[in-house]
């Protein structure tokens, strides 16, 4: 068993450095230019020169498949880390503090979740209109409620304990116990919680992307990779094969890494 | 009874919260919601005959009670887009979607218990390392790209079915359900794995109980320990998972309709997104709200009555 987690440890660890690794590099280097349309170059088979092959464009997949990388990593980090941060402090205040505050945040909190996580960010696209970024508040709404709700279940469970009630006793602020003496004893439990948000938020992404609701071409992105190739499928199904790729690659890895910190 | 009627008040108000969010998130938009439905290029005449239209000239709190009073009666007023009323759309579409979120329902209790009963019990030999690396697999997969893949597979290659030639139910209910199949299947196999895996942990968990140990030591045999004793605990959690999967199969069914392209509520969705139906918009997403809430709130009371346990003394 022992044995079984440090390779699937490994596993996910590489995954993730190779599409990392991928993403930085497209910064300075792909084969192509993801944007160079070639009218000559429609629907070429994957080959060496081509590894995913071509679009209907005659764009190269690889290319806009690592820069695709790129933009759902940028996406997906920084809506992790806003709705991590908004949902520990909340879940902290909500946890800690108790009473009416609690009751406050945790009312919203389920009301917030009776709506599907993609329902959410559809919504709050459609209202914050239009913009290249409105994907990003979106999906932090969206993915907030499961932040709080752990991160406070984590704060009742530690506030009854010694040391928290030996740091209240000393005279400690309210601010000190919350972020110095609880915090740093939850992250055991948020930092593959926050992991596992990477993999969701990158599928919620592409899910958007797919619908044409994320990110707007002609930025390339995995799920409008996938939307545009399949109406080719059949001649061509390698721009969608090559976009879910990627994909399964990405969040089979952070899944493999997020699954393993937590058991540790 | 005091405490049943304590949770049927949290539900009632949680319902009226997600209808104040639902109402909010499109009447609290900075900017006219006429404006930004009609676009910029919109004329004066065209945006105050909206604005009349919509209600807009009503202060909020009166705008807010009216629609919650024709929420519960079913007049949801008038699309924008398809010129008729919001009822006989949603009414329309959701047959469709029900079927597809039902089949892929019996799809993954089906599936996933045996799974999950498999893997708990082979844990360690092949064929249980097999499966538990399917299921991660399966975990990572998006039901939009299964059903990209499935597409591609069974209905471009082999020809199992034709992609796009969606069949209606009136016209043809064995066709719809040969149609509904794939897509079903494509919102199924995401929640089995999650669904397997977690009765895969459960049983785990059980097996290393007391009573368990009691069971095997008076010389039950292993199939009875397994089903008569654990099986029947570890459903209970699950009883709970399944109540929290009616939200994802909702969400997987927006994208997988529109993948196969199956006129159903989420397609219904994505159409008033694109067009800016906000009338419509706002009744199907309370809607699909206020069935989450219920399908959780019909898992809890099953579990207390499947739960001794857990059961509040009358």
């Amino acid at each position: 068993m022992k044995h079984d987690n440090r390779f699937s440890y490994h596993f996910g660890a590489i995954l993730i450095g190779l599409i990392c690794a991928a993403a930085l590099i497209s910064i300075f280097y792909t084969p192509y230019d993801p944007y160079a349309m070639q009218s000559t170059q429609r629907f070429l088979p994957p080959s060496a020169q081509h590894w995913f092959g071509t679009d209907n464009f005659g764009r190269d997949n690889f290319s806009r498949a690592v820069t695709g990388a790129r933009y759902s990593l940028l996406v997906a980090s920084v809506t992790v880390g806003l709705s991590g941060f908004c949902g520990i402090i909340l879940g902290l205040l909500s946890g800690y503090t108790g009473g009416i505050v609690d009751e406050i945040i945790l009312r919203l909190t389920d009301a917030l979740s009776s709506f599907p996580a993609v329902l959410t960010a559809l919504v709050a696209v459609t209202v914050f209109s239009g913009g290249k970024f409105a994907i990003i508040p979106a999906l932090s709404l969206a993915f907030l409620p499961s932040f709080i709700r752990l991160t406070r279940s984590g704060t009742m469970r530690l506030k009854t304990r010694g040391f928290i009630q030996a740091a209240y006793v000393s005279g400690a602020s309210r601010a000190r116990i919350m972020f110095r003496h609880l915090l740093p004893n939850l992250l055991p439990t948020l930092i593959p919680a926050v992991v596992i948000g990477l993999s969701n938020a990158i599928l919620a992404e592409s899910g958007m992307s797919y619908l044409g609701l994320g990110i707007q071409p002609p930025t390339p992105s995995w799920g409008r990779m996938l939307f545009e190739g399949q109406s080719y499928l059949f001649q061509a199904p390698w721009e969608s094969l090559s976009a879910g790729l990627m994909m399964i690659i990405t969040v089979l890895g952070f899944h493999a890494l997020g699954e393993n910190l937590e058991h540790s | 009874m005091k405490f049943y009627l304590k949770k049927l008040l949290t539900l009632l108000f949680t319902m009226l919260l997600v209808s104040v969010m639902a109402f909010a998130a499109f009447n609290l938009i900075p900017g006219d919601p006429a404006q930004l439905i009609l676009g910029t290029q919109a004329t004066p005449e065209a945006v105050a005959d909206l604005h009349q239209k919509l209600g807009l000239d009503r202060s909020m709190p009166e705008r807010y009670a009216g629609w919650l009073w024709s929420l519960f009666h079913g007049d949801l007023g008038t699309s924008l887009q398809y010129s008729c009323p919001v009822s006989a759309l949603i009414g329309s579409r959701l047959p469709v979607t029900a079927a597809l979120a039902l089949l892929a329902l019996l799809m993954i209790f089906t599936v996933s218990v045996p799974i999950g009963v498999v893997t708990a019990q082979k844990r360690g030999t092949v064929l249980g390392r097999l499966l538990d690396s399917v299921t991660m697999l399966n975990i990572s997969m998006p039901g939009f790209f299964l059903g990209i893949l499935f597409i591609w597979v069974f209905g471009l290659v082999l020809h199992l079915f034709s992609p796009g030639g969606y069949v209606s139910w009136e016209d043809n209910p064995a066709g719809f359900f040969h149609y509904m199949i794939f897509p079903a299947l494509a919102v199924a196999l995401p929640n089995i794995a999650v669904a397997s895996k977690f009765l895969r942990s459960a049983l785990v968990e059980e097996a290393q109980s007391d009573y368990v140990r009691t069971a095997v030591s008076k010389g039950l045999p292993k199939h009875i320990v397994l089903y008569r004793h654990m099986l029947k605990n570890a459903l209970i959690p699950f009883l709970t998972l399944a109540g929290m999967m009616v939200g994802e199969i909702f969400s997987g069914s927006i994208l997988i309709e529109q993948v196969f392209g199956i006129p159903g509520v989420g397609r219904l969705l994505i159409t008033s997104i694109l067009s800016r139906d906000f009338p419509l918009l706002e009744s199907l997403v309370v809607y699909i709200a206020f069935l989450v809430v219920l399908a959780n709130f019909a898992a809890d009371l099953l579990l207390q009555a499947a739960d001794p346990r857990i059961r509040v003394k009358p």
